[in-house]
Parts: structure tokens; C-alpha cells; sequence
């Protein structure tokens, strides 16, 4: 952690609704720099809600949110340059399916940073070999597997040279057998010392690389702590009750 | 009888009654009459190569320039349609009702015609410039609601990835939603394409100095001087040379395109 202090993110007091819906009633979050933080909840908990309104994809309702202590949702701030730090990664990996592999991990490096062709190739090689998929820079998405389209979309958001990294559920959409390598991925990617909120149903990775878990319910941060702590000892009936349906 | 042998059966009646049916016609057409009215080599000598240096190429072109102009401004339309500002929705709606709902022929008149008595408005090119300007307005309005389509067939999550690495909403319209969305369109915008060529023949109406007639006008010409159809047989089967093949490449083109999917 840089001597600063300041927070990689910090969320409080964050209220999101669709129209009546009240999705996120009031969630406060710190996540400090370099750390993996993994959020985890039945579906329609609000999950990927928190995660985006993170990068301003949804606009809260109300509330705070600072990432490396900017006001985010400041209207003259240019949201941008602030997208442009923060890796994110989906579910259904989004790559753009018109472009090869290697224009999918230049393109934003060229448009948004305004890299030469080179300096972005470099990047480009640099981050998939990271992934292990030096062979596929010809490659067009549909030609991929489950598991190498999201190992690309991480080297894509890699190569923007993101302060931060979001995942929505990235190995959800993933046969089985598949979804061992892109957890490698994101471990490596921790280890090196990445700041990280992880969507995620997987507990083992969470227990393993996590060093905060959070549990949401209805809107709500319900549960927070070390992971191993909050799985084997859980300290609110929601929490139990959530975990011993998916364990 | 089994079901194999009946379907046999009938597709055999059917071969039949089409020979029959092709037989009668040739039989009870008058065939000298056919190729002295419609297939006589002298008349159609007369035609070249006018027919296709000036006449042909003039649909061509015309074709180009209005689809062109058209593909521009119905991008704009469509974008205007999507806008999340309401007046400009409203604008492109009634741009769109409007000139769908007008004859092509109507609004290529006003355009040559009524637009510069009324209002002083000279298109350059004179009134064949303002016909096409009109079949570029036309145009666009058919083409806008393609591309609307296109447009919002491309999924939410190719927009939501591209701005989540930083680009701009006009820079993921631009790179990421209307190539694809571009895909998408190619059917009907080959469509629309096709439709021109032959609303080019409408331009006849905005009047007509030799170098710009195109293939139907000079065609109708042709018959008025030489007080025989062949030259429309020939125009004809120039429409058919030029929208045939173009039809045969925009399959091939989607087939490609499709396989990078
Ligand atoms: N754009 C939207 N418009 C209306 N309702 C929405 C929208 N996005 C999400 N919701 C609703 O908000 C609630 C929370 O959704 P969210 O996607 O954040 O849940 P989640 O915890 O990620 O669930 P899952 O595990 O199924 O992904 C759900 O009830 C969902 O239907
Ligand atoms: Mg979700």
C-alpha cells in the first residue's frame, strides 16, 4: 500500500434504483490498493449493480464514490479518463466480435491513449502472451473458446494499463473445464499486485486469493471480512443460509 | 400407396403442367411480329453504343450518387431516431413518414421544379441535380429505418465494453457499433440498392439533355424515334447485366462476412 493512504475505491452510502426498484440501499466499500476484494450474494442481490456504478456504466441514485480519492460522480469530471484506469471484465466477454484479437487489445489503447501503432502492438503481444494466447493475435473472436475470449478480454483490459480491475462472474458463462485457466489468470494477475473486485461463485479462488469478502443481500452489504472467515464461520443467518446452498 | 411415391407422383404432374403451360406461349405467340416489333437488329445497332457509354453509365452513376448520399444522411436519421433528445426524435419521425410516404416521383418534381419557383433554392446541377438530390432524400428515409435496425441489433454489451476501456459514446459508435450494425444492414441496404437502379428511371421527369439520360429515358427515346421497342428489350436487359450480378457479389460479400463472426 502506498504510503498516501488513499483508497483505491471508496464507496459510501451508495443508493441505485430502476425506477421503483431500490437495487443498492445504502453500501459502503473500501478497497484499499492491491487488494482483491471478492463480492458474492444470491442473484439480483445488486452485485453487478455496485460493480458498475464502480465505473459510472450505471449512474447511482445517490451517494459517494472515489476512486483513488476523485470524486467520480462529480459532473465535470471527464468519465473517460477515469474508465480508462479501471479494467472491467464480463460475463458474456463483450469482445468485439469485427475485430481480430490483436485489434481488440489495440483499438482503446490507440483511440483512448493515443498510442502509436507500435507502441500498442507491443502492449498488445506483451498482455497475451501474460494470458498465454501469443498464438491467437490473427484470430477473430468467434473463433475462440469460451475460456480464450475471456483470457483476451483480460488482456484487453490489461493492456489500457488499468490501476484496477473489475470482474463481473468472468468464469459464469464458462464450461467446467474451462474456467481453471482463467482463474490462473486472475490469480497471477493478484499476485502481481492488482487491485481487484471479483463477482464470483467461485470460493475456492475467493478463500485462496481474496482478501476481503463481501457478502451482499437485497441491497446491502450484509456480511464483510477475511474470506476464510466468512466461509467457515459466518456471523449472519443470511449469510449461513446463502452458503449453505451454494457450498 | 406410399408417401415417397405420392409426392413423386405430384412433383411429375407439376413438371407437366409447366411444359404445357411454356408450350402454349410459345405456340400462340406470333413470332414474326416479336421480332419485328421488339428484336430488330438494325434498330438496336442504332442504340450503341449511346445506350451504354452515356445511358447506362448515367444509372450507374446516379445510382452511386444517391445511394451514397442517401447511406450519409439516413446514418444521421437513424442516429437522430435512437437520440435520447427528444425533438431530434421527432425531426428524423417525420422526415422518415414523410418521404416514405411521398411518391419518389412527386418529390423529384418539387425538387426540380416547385423548390426553385417557390423558394429560390437552385441545386447545382440544374433540375437533373435537384432530381437527385430528391432520390438522395428518398433514400435516406427507406435507409434510416435499416439502420435503426442495425443498429440496435448490435448487443448492449459491445457499447458497455467499449466505453468501459475509455471511448466515447461517438468513438463506440463509430468503431465498434456501426461496423457491426453495418453487417446487419447489408441485406436490405443491397435492397434499397437495387430499388434506385431502377428509380433512377423516374429522373426522366426532371428533364433531360442527351449526356444525362439514363438507361429508361433514352430507352423511350429510342422507341418515340425509331417507332419500334426493340431499344426497350435492350434496356431491359441492361437493368437485369447491371442488378443480377451486383445481387450474386452482395451474397458472396455476406458469406465472407460471416464467417469472421
Ligand atoms: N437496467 C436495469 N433496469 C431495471 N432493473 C435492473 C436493471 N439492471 C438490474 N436490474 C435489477 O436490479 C436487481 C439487481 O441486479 P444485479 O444485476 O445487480 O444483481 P446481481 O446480484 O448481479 O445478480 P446476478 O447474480 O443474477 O448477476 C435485479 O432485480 C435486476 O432485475
Ligand atoms: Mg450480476
Amino acid at each position: 500500500m502506498p504510503l498516501t493512504g488513499v483508497a483505491a475505491i471508496e464507496v459510501a452510502g451508495l443508493h441505485k434504483s430502476f425506477g421503483d426498484l431500490e437495487v443498492l440501499r445504502g453500501v459502503d466499500l473500501t478497497v484499499e490498493p492491491g487488494q482483491v476484494v471478492c463480492v458474492i450474494g444470491p442473484s439480483g442481490s445488486g452485485k453487478s449493480t455496485l460493480l458498475r456504478c464502480v465505473n459510472r456504466l450505471e449512474e447511482p441514485t445517490s451517494g459517494e464514490i472515489r476512486v483513488e480519492g476523485i470524486d467520480i460522480l462529480d459532473p465535470e469530471i471527464d468519465v473517460d479518463r477515469v474508465r480508462a484506469r479501471i479494467g472491467m471484465v464480463f460475463q458474456q466477454f463483450n469482445l468485439f466480435p469485427h475485430l481480430t484479437v490483436l485489434s481488440n487489445l489495440t483499438i482503446a489503447q490507440r483511440r483512448v491513449l493515443g498510442r502509436s501503432k507500435r507502441d500498442a502492438v507491443e502492449v498488445a503481444r506483451h498482455n497475451l502472451a501474460r494470458v498465454g494466447l501469443m498464438d491467437k493475435v490473427a484470430a477473430y473472436p468467434a473463433h475462440l473458446s469460451g475460456g480464450q475470449q475471456q483470457r483476451v478480454a483480460i488482456a484487453r483490459a490489461l493492456s489500457m494499463d488499468p490501476d484496477m480491475m473489475l470482474f463481473d462472474e468472468p468464469t459464469s458463462a464458462l464450461d467446467p473445464e474451462l474456467v481453471g485457466d482463467v482463474l490462473d489468470v486472475m490469480r497471477d494477475l493478484a499476485r502481481s499486485g492488482m487491485t481487484m473486485m471479483v463477482v464470483t461463485h467461485e470460493m475456492g479462488f475467493a478463500r485462496e486469493v481474496g482478501d476481503q469478502m463481501i457478502f451482499m443481500d437485497d441491497g446491502v452489504i450484509v456480511e464483510s471480512g477475511r474470506p476464510r472467515d466468512v466461509l467457515s464461520d459466518p456471523r449472519h443467518a443470511r449469510t449461513r443460509a446463502f452458503l449453505s446452498k451454494v457450498l | 400407396m406410399r408417401r415417397t411415391t405420392r409426392r413423386r407422383i405430384r412433383r411429375g404432374v407439376l413438371y407437366l403442367v409447366f411444359a404445357a403451360a411454356v408450350a402454349a406461349v410459345v405456340l400462340a405467340a406470333d413470332w414474326d411480329r416479336i421480332r419485328a416489333n421488339f428484336l430488330q437488329p438494325d434498330v438496336a445497332r442504332a442504340q450503341l453504343p449511346e445506350i451504354i457509354t452515356i445511358a447506362a453509365k448515367n444509372t450507374i452513376l446516379f445510382t452511386v450518387i444517391s445511394f451514397s448520399g442517401g447511406l450519409v444522411l439516413g446514418i444521421v436519421l437513424a442516429l437522430m431516431k435512437l437520440s435520447t433528445v427528444a425533438p431530434y426524435r421527432w425531426l428524423a419521425i417525420a422526415y422518415i413518414e414523410l418521404f416514405r410516404g411521398l411518391p419518389a416521383l412527386l418529390t423529384i418534381f418539387a425538387m426540380a421544379y416547385v423548390l426553385p419557383i417557390a423558394f429560390q433554392v437552385h441545386v447545382p446541377g440544374g433540375t437533373i441535380g435537384a432530381g437527385l438530390l430528391a432520390l438522395i432524400l428518398v433514400a435516406a428515409a427507406y435507409m434510416a429505418e435499416s439502420i435503426r435496425a442495425g443498429i440496435q441489433g448490435v448487443p448492449k454489451g459491445q457499447t458497455e465494453a467499449a466505453r468501459s476501456l475509455g471511448m466515447s459514446a461517438g468513438r463506440t459508435m463509430l468503431s465498434i457499433v456501426l461496423p457491426q450494425a453495418f453487417r446487419i444492414v447489408i441485406p436490405p441496404l443491397t435492397n434499397e440498392f437495387v430499388l434506385l437502379i431502377k428509380d433512377t428511371s423516374l429522373l426522366f421527369i426532371a428533364g433531360s439533355t442527351l449526356q444525362n439520360k439514363e438507361i429508361t429515358t433514352f430507352a423511350r427515346d429510342g422507341v418515340i424515334n425509331s417507332n419500334n421497342s426493340t431499344p426497350l428489350v435492350m434496356a431491359a436487359m441492361l437493368y437485369l447485366l447491371i442488378t443480377i450480378p451486383l445481387t450474386r457479389l452482395v451474397a458472396v460479400l455476406e458469406r465472407r462476412l460471416g464467417r469472421s463472426r
